[in-house]
């Protein structure tokens, strides 16, 4: 199938090889382990594997979705995919040789440029896996640059984003101080209560896990007073609307990439985004391009900075990352080379339009907010009840009502997390909340 | 192909360069609900990003012209050592793309989440198979995170016995992520020496060995291509001293099907999917990197875990011994996919065709190069051959520039000057889905090369001249990092 080798040209190849049989190439293996018997299905075709697919497919349905909680669903133009999928790029690898690899590095700087204008920052990686890794990468950037140890995290920041953050701060000297959650969002008199002279950053995710926007500046004030970074967490698809973390005077950026034209993919692959100021660049981790001239003194570019890496560096490198998200990159590039500034804001405009309207529609029916806080395209309304009959119920019926907070929140356990993307319509809208105000009804 | 922008210093503009106030790529379609209150201003953007404001069309055409400034799989040979570039079918990427896949939402129900489970379940079951364990995580994203992701479990283990164990053993001729992944990890990297024929040195070994070693990292093959002979004497002097084997699986090509690395005593594998089972390398990411431990190391992998119960799949956070969660959400999901369709097409039965064919096009390189080479190995190599350029070429020549002249004859260059313990070194993989006849064509194209480089130096040193840009200045790019876009920024003079 992918194997060129006729029965003819192995012999042929044998023989100028050298041996009488392929097993005497193999000689160096414990010859009683030698060729196990395998549990897997036998091989099929490209026809029968693609039926295959197709049943697996069909196990599952496409919904009308309420669910965000960290992953969004957004339209994603034809063109994004259409291109990022081209042969050249995708079965390129990490461009170890720039002059077969202008392709793939000039979109990473662009991708670069786009990412630090998004964030209003100094400059920008190639990317990191996910917004849970960015998030770790930057508390561990924090406590090496200041050589401070704590980590402030309030409880509302995403839940899988504090597990990640503490399985890599685990052995590294630094630790999580978790701000616990009183109020929807940070007030900088509870911030000052654990801010100390061990302090190295305090991580704010805005919108944070409720749906509700933070008011960064004057936090941002008290933790630079302290001596210690702010690391923002962010959604990008927000901040066409929300100020950017470079407004805020943010040392470190970072997000979940994938509301910039990457599908929803059951978890990933996604990217994660992460700039910082400018003092921090020779700290940065993961790969980064710059801009260089060849002997012609034409433009072009490379990986460089090579210096804070792994395959130079090895243990004492800034980060173990090898490789970026490349392919994810590109397609935001393209995503947003296709948005273009003007898109940017439209799309958030309409996020937050809809989103308000539905949380008013479900208000005025009856179902409280539970928070009173600004919030951007996300909400958490409250029951009398726990949600996860209402979450079964709709699921019957290919709706997706949201994500139930009590997972993560044992005090929310009669709140759920509401999503309203671009994608939804007024009917969209409409029928949802008839269908959940008739089941809160008491 | 025709790339003329007009300046000759630019091969192709920026997208910031061609872009035009007002122009519009993409429309969003009108608001159908009444407008709400506007956000507090305090929390309002106050100046909208630069991005560039072009036609749908002035896209495309941007980025086909950068695609075809690359070197990649589908169009050139592509021997880079050590990452398996191997065909990547097509029916995979078709699968994977189907909204039932591409549009499921990470937090989805598991009862509404079955298909897509059971996909995952059954990776998870025949990765183990083939690496010889008892349980596997899907979660790490890459090769890098399935190290440190083992290692952790290799430490909560010995922790949960009571045990500090803080050095982590690794040949010197490991990738650079082992030892960088040790240390986020908290450990001590000590490196253990090869011999010189690239084989691990057991005696430096046995005095390396002690009650604070927790972990022997090794890559199997190594790095040189070659099988270790003494791998289960190894296993032996490792599992005596109380530590843990640990399989780095970069080189797992050269083993599916053949031998399982359970049964050669490891305790631990990390996979790349996107080498061993042809899920694209994307430009470099995203992959995945699954962890493959034996049973009783299964208590400590990351959350969640897959199970299935009654004949449902379900995910699970409740694991009281977890090292805890390495990413947010399930893994690369959309990746996993394709490696899945990958092992079903080759089945039980494909599996030692995969390395048998790759080690075969290895040595078939090998014994093609060999007159060529005065150090060429002469023992048979497993999936990829290591040549030390020394003494093979002309006065001056370099490794480096056989690889850039490589480039101009339409071939992406073999991994070179890795290991570090080969000197001049280019590592050759060709993997089992390349022709004899492009095997050929490159053999003999060395063959050409080494010629000129007696002959005529200097094409190697100016090479490469057929490529978009000729040599790049590394060391300005260093020095004086340009990292992004500044408006009004002029072109290269």
């Amino acid at each position: 199938m992918f194997i060129p080798y006729t029965a003819k040209q192995r012999d042929e190849i044998l023989k100028t090889v050298g041996v009488r049989s392929f097993e005497e190439l193999i000689g160096d293996l414990p010859q009683d382990k030698l060729r196990p018997s395998y549990h897997l299905p036998p091989s099929i075709t490209e026809m029968e594997l693609l039926r295959h697919m197709d049943d697996l497919s069909k196990r599952a349905f496409l919904a009308q979705s309420f669910l965000g909680a960290g992953a969004y669903e957004h339209f994603i133009p034809t063109a994004v995919w259409s291109l990022a999928l081209r042969g050249e790029f995708a079965t390129a690898y990490t461009p170890y040789q720039p002059e077969a690899s202008q392709g793939t590095l000039q979109s990473i700087y662009e991708f670069q440029t786009l990412i630090c204008e998004l964030f209003s920052m100094d400059v920008s990686n190639a990317s990191l896996y996910d917004g849970a890794s960015a998030a770790a990468e930057a508390c561990l950037l924090a406590a090496r640059h200041t050589g401070r140890t704590e980590i402030l995290i309030p409880e509302t920041v995403h839940p899988h984003t504090r597990q990640v953050i503490s399985t890599y701060l685990a052995h590294s000297g630094a630790k999580i101080v978790l701000i616990p959650f009183q109020q929807p969002t940070l007030s900088g008199e509870i911030l000052k209560k654990h801010l100390n002279s061990d302090t190295a950053a305090l991580l704010l995710q805005t919108p944070n896990f409720f749906g509700c926007l933070e008011d960064p500046a004057p936090l941002s004030k008290i933790v630079h007073e302290a001596g210690a970074l702010l690391i923002s967490s962010t959604y990008p698809a927000a901040l066409g609307l929300i100020s950017p973390p470079g407004e805020y005077d943010a040392d470190i950026a970072v997000a979940e990439g994938q509301s910039l034209g990457v599908p929803l993919s059951y978890g990933g692959p996604y990217l994660g985004l992460f700039a910082c100021k400018k003092e921090l660049m020779r700290k940065m981790p993961g790969r980064v391009v710059g801009q260089t001239v060849d002997l012609d003194g034409k433009r072009g570019f490379v990986l460089t900075l090579q210096a804070r890496e792994q395959h130079i560096r090895r243990e004492k490198a800034m980060s173990n990352i090898c490789t970026n998200q490349a392919l994810c990159a590109l397609a935001s590039t393209i995503h947003m080379a296709l948005l273009g500034k003007k898109g940017l804001a439209r799309l958030a405009d309409i996020n937050f339009q809809k989103a308000h309207y539905a949380a008013d529609q479900l208000q005025k029916n009856g179902v409280p907010l539970t928070f009173t806080s600004p919030f951007f395209n996300e909400f958490a309304v409250r029951f009398p009840r726990s949600p996860d009959p209402l979450i079964d119920s709709l699921g019957r019926d290919r709706i997706l009502a949201g994500f139930p907070l009590g997972k993560y929140y044992p005090s929310l356990k009669n709140d759920l997390l509401v999503c309203v993307t671009e994608i939804k319509t007024k009917q969209d809208i409409d029928d949802f909340v008839t269908r959940v105000t008739e089941w809160a009804r008491p | 192909m025709t790339l003329s922008s007009g300046d000759s210093k630019i091969i192709e503009p920026l997208l910031f360069e061609k872009s035009v106030p007002d122009r519009q790529g993409f429309t969003w379609p009108e608001l159908d609900v009444p407008a709400s209150a506007p956000l507090p201003s305090n929390l309002r953007r106050r100046q909208a990003p630069d991005w560039p404001e072009l036609a749908e069309l002035q896209v495309v055409r941007h980025f086909t012209r950068l695609s075809q400034l690359n070197y990649s799989l589908d169009t050139h040979f592509y021997p880079l050592g050590s990452c398996t570039m191997k065909y990547n079918p097509k029916a995979n990427e078709r699968a994977a793309s189907w909204p039932e896949f591409a549009e499921l939402h990470p937090l989805r129900p598991d009862h509404l989440s079955q298909g897509i489970l059971e996909i995952l379940f059954n990776l998870e079951k025949w990765l183990g198979d083939i690496c010889g364990m008892d349980a596997v995580t899907l979660q790490p994203s890459a090769g890098a995170q399935g190290e440190l992701t083992g290692i952790l479990v290799a430490r909560a283990y010995h922790e949960s016995r009571g045990q500090n164990r803080h050095v982590v053993l690794i040949p010197d001729s490991a990738h650079g992520t082992n030892p960088a992944s040790v240390a986020v990890a908290g450990l001590t990297a000590v490196t253990v020496k090869s011999t010189a024929d690239g084989c691990l040195d057991i005696d430096d070994l046995k005095s390396k060995l002690s009650s604070d070693v927790a972990v022997l990292m090794m890559t199997v093959p190594n790095t040189l291509g070659l099988f270790e002979p003494k791998i289960l004497e190894i296993a032996r002097l490792v599992h005596d001293s109380g530590a843990l084997f640990y399989m780095d699986g970069a080189n797992l090509n050269a083993l599916v099907g053949l031998v399982k690395p359970g049964d050669l005593g490891f305790d631990i594998i990390h996979v790349n999917v996107h080498k061993t089972f042809s899920t694209p390398h994307g430009g470099g990411g995203p992959g995945a990197g699954p962890v493959g431990v034996k049973k009783f190391l299964a208590d400590f992998l990351p959350i969640p875990r897959i199970s299935l119960k009654d004949g449902l799949y379900s995910l699970s956070e409740e694991s009281p011994k977890t090292i805890g969660r390495v990413r947010s959400f399930q893994g690369n999901t959309g990746i996993l996919i394709r490696a899945y369709c990958y092992l079903r097409l080759q089945g039980a039965q494909g599996l030692a065709s995969i390395s048998e064919n790759a080690i075969l096009a290895a040595n078939y390189v090998r014994v093609t190069l060999a007159p060529l080479f005065p150090k060429m190995p002469v023992t048979p190599c497993m999936h990829e051959v290591v040549v030390s350029g020394d003494g093979a070429y002309g006065p001056g020549v370099k490794t480096l520039d056989v690889a850039k002249r490589l480039l101009d004859y339409g071939f992406y260059a073999p991994t070179i000057y890795f290991p570090l313990i080969v000197p001049e070194a280019l590592m050759i993989e060709p993997t089992e889905t390349e022709t004899r006849e492009t095997l050929d064509l490159f053999c003999e194209t060395i063959r050409t090369i080494l010629d000129e480089s007696r002959r005529d130096p200097s094409l190697l040193k100016n090479a490469p001249t057929t490529t978009p840009v000729r040599r790049l200045d590394e060391v300005k790019a260093a020095r004086e990092p340009n990292l992004r876009h500044t408006r009004g920024e002029t072109s290269p003079r």
